[in-house]
């Protein structure tokens, strides 16, 4: 299974989708009402321990986890230690 | 003295200001003045008279708060929706307060469904967002929010027609019967609060307040009304999904007000080092909805000891009660403080006598700030609204239980009806069972709070299924999420052969209640 369909399949189990409205990679969860305050705090949860990574609190924004997509290639990077993945810092 | 003056008095005093922030626009107390009398002539010209109610149904936004502002303009009554309604409870809302107009996004097309049908007093919408997106059938029937300010409406107003007696607004909030409660808030009401909470606040133009909650929570919705009274600038959030963004912004923005419900500092006390973020610009954080643990003031305090926190306690009903002073906060972590300015509170038994310190009752308010009553719902408001101590007023009975120490100050014990507080919203048990009674096959539901760290009160669901009914707790939560605001799904669905009974056959919740403690 990609790592697109492993989320995919997280969220479709523990967030209820409009079945009239298919969730697409790139859309947004808040904006489709899918996810909220604590619904990230489940899914940083879940990446957590399938793929044994630490998220910092600086890697909890929507450029990281506001999609499919965007949340297969924050795994991506993670995993593969990359210095490119987004984290972004205090403005100095 | 009516609402809108707030904006404009600001907007005369400060207008090149920068009243509101929001996705990185900045606009100043003269655009969105300008713009609301745009909006208030364009309604009047489209019918919009005194008094009638005019509906807002957006995320928070830039156009929320023009829009608020140019319907009291326009004389009428604002209601403001929370984002998160799903069309059956927005059906009933509209139809109960017999909405004349809505002013929407196109992103909430897909819950507007048959709005013109289900709704027959709307004889309008305006539409903001991509206008491409607006359906054919609609066509006829809308309007596009940008069109009406790049039209030759004056950005000059003229005069008013309500008095401070007029109705502002209809918040609504969970009723006890299942059924939304229209709370009817006057100009008066409104201002009396805003001046009371603003006052012991002490709140300066200077201040920079961040406001991450709904505007259709009323606590969401009066850091823009005080803000505008007092001149300050407010950084409106959609939400605090991501509670990283919010504090990256409170330090770009130099916030210094920052109000919130439990559940928000929850999360936010979960994130591991606060201390490295300058937040040295904030001077005070707020807390109602439910009280907060007090191992979480606490810590708030450790990580900010320059912050006053200000306790404090409302409903919907009066906006708030009361607000303990931040210097008493060492002494009585746990109480919610006292009544605010002008207003007065105490506590009656049973048969309505006062009861001294230490003694559990109901409270009672008076002020000012308390509203007119439920919309088109008598026999709730008179149960709710009494006689008073002057010939001819009303006081609020709150339906909450508190009792109070020998110097007055208030702690609360708990609902008289079974309210359940999630996230610092209340959800009415019943509304819940309503919704899942309506699942072909479930025979039986029953709807309590269980405790949660994060939740305050997490809502939890038993339901009986009738033989034969292959029923999944995924089907039950998705028909619950079609139907309820996020907050009032329930986070645990527990599926029984049967539920007990008390001696008169209701389902006995309270047995309910100790078996999922543990007792």
């Amino acid at each position: 299974m990609s790592i697109e369909q492993e989320v995919r399949k997280f969220i479709e189990r523990n967030f209820i989708l409009d079945g009239n409205d298919p969730l697409q990679d790139e859309d947004s969860l808040l904006e489709k009402g899918i996810i909220d305050s604590t619904g990230v705090l489940e899914l940083v949860a879940f990446l957590e321990e399938t793929y044994h990574f630490k998220i910092e609190d600086e890697e909890l924004i929507p450029e990281n986890l506001d999609s499919i997509k965007n949340i297969s290639q924050f795994i991506r990077n993670k995993i593969n230690g990359s210095a490119s993945f987004l984290q972004r810092g205090m403005g100095n | 003295m009516l609402l809108q003056n707030f904006l404009e008095e600001s907007a005369k005093k400060f207008r090149k200001k920068v009243a509101l922030i929001h996705k990185g626009e900045r606009w100043t107390y003269e655009e969105i003045n300008e713009r609301s009398n745009q909006l208030a002539t364009f309604l009047r010209d489209r019918g919009v008279c005194r008094g009638d109610r005019v509906a807002i149904f957006m995320d928070n936004s830039v156009e929320s708060v023009i829009s608020l502002f140019g319907i009291l303009k326009a004389d009428a009554i604002f209601i403001m929706l929370s984002p998160s309604l799903k069309s059956s409870k927005l059906n009933y809302i509209l139809n109960n307060c017999q909405a004349k107009a809505l002013i929407t996004h196109v992103n909430k097309l897909n819950v507007l469904m048959d709005l013109f049908e289900a709704t027959p007093t709307i004889q309008f919408t305006i539409f903001s967002g991509d206008k491409t997106k607006i359906p054919v059938n609609y066509l006829s029937t809308s309007i596009f929010w940008n069109e009406i300010f790049s039209s030759s409406y004056p950005t000059r107003l003229i005069s008013y027609a309500n008095i401070d007696l007029d109705l502002a607004t209809i918040i609504y909030t969970s009723g006890s019967t299942g059924d939304p409660k229209g709370v009817m808030l006057t100009h008066l009401n409104m201002i009396s609060a805003a001046t009371s909470i603003t006052t012991y606040l002490d709140n300066v133009p200077e201040d920079i307040i961040i406001d991450v909650l709904p505007l259709s929570f009323d606590y969401g919705l009066y850091q823009v009304l005080m803000a505008f009274k007092f001149g300050g600038t407010v950084v409106l959030e959609q939400s605090f999904t991501y509670p990283y963004e919010i504090i990256k912004r409170m330090v770009q923005e130099r916030v210094t007000g920052f109000p919130g419900v439990p559940t928000l500092f929850a999360i936010l006390l979960q994130m591991e080092d606060l201390k490295k973020f300058d937040l040295s610009s904030l001077r005070y954080i707020t807390n109602t909805g439910a009280s907060l643990p007090v191992e979480h003031i606490q810590r708030l305090r450790t990580i900010f000891p320059w912050v006053k926190i200000y306790s404090m306690y409302g409903l919907t009903e009066c906006k708030r009660v009361s607000y303990l002073p931040p210097e008493e906060l060492d002494r009585r972590p746990g109480s919610v403080g006292r009544g605010m300015p002008n207003e007065e509170v105490w506590i009656v038994d049973e048969s309505g006598n006062r009861v001294g310190p230490g003694v559990v009752g109901e409270l009672v308010v008076r002020g000012s700030n308390v509203m007119r009553g439920y919309w088109g719902d008598p026999e709730a408001t008179d149960r709710v609204l009494r006689p008073g101590p002057i010939y001819g007023e009303k006081v609020l009975y709150t339906g909450d239980l508190f009792k109070a120490d020998e110097e007055g100050f208030l702690y609360f014990v708990g609902r008289k009806d079974d309210m359940i507080k999630t996230k610092g919203e209340r959800v009415s048990p019943k509304e819940v069972e309503n919704v899942l009674y309506k699942i072909e096959g479930v025979v039986e539901a029953a709807v309590i709070p269980v405790p949660d760290d994060i939740l305050g009160q997490a809502i939890k669901a038993f339901v009986v299924i009738k033989n034969g009914y292959p029923i999944t707790e995924r089907e039950i939560l998705k028909h619950c999420k079609n139907e309820l605001e996020d907050f009032a799904v329930p986070k645990y669905i527990e599926f029984r052969n049967s539920l007990p009974k008390t001696s008169s056959g209701k389902i006995d919740k309270l047995t309910l209640k100790q078996e999922t403690m543990g007792i």
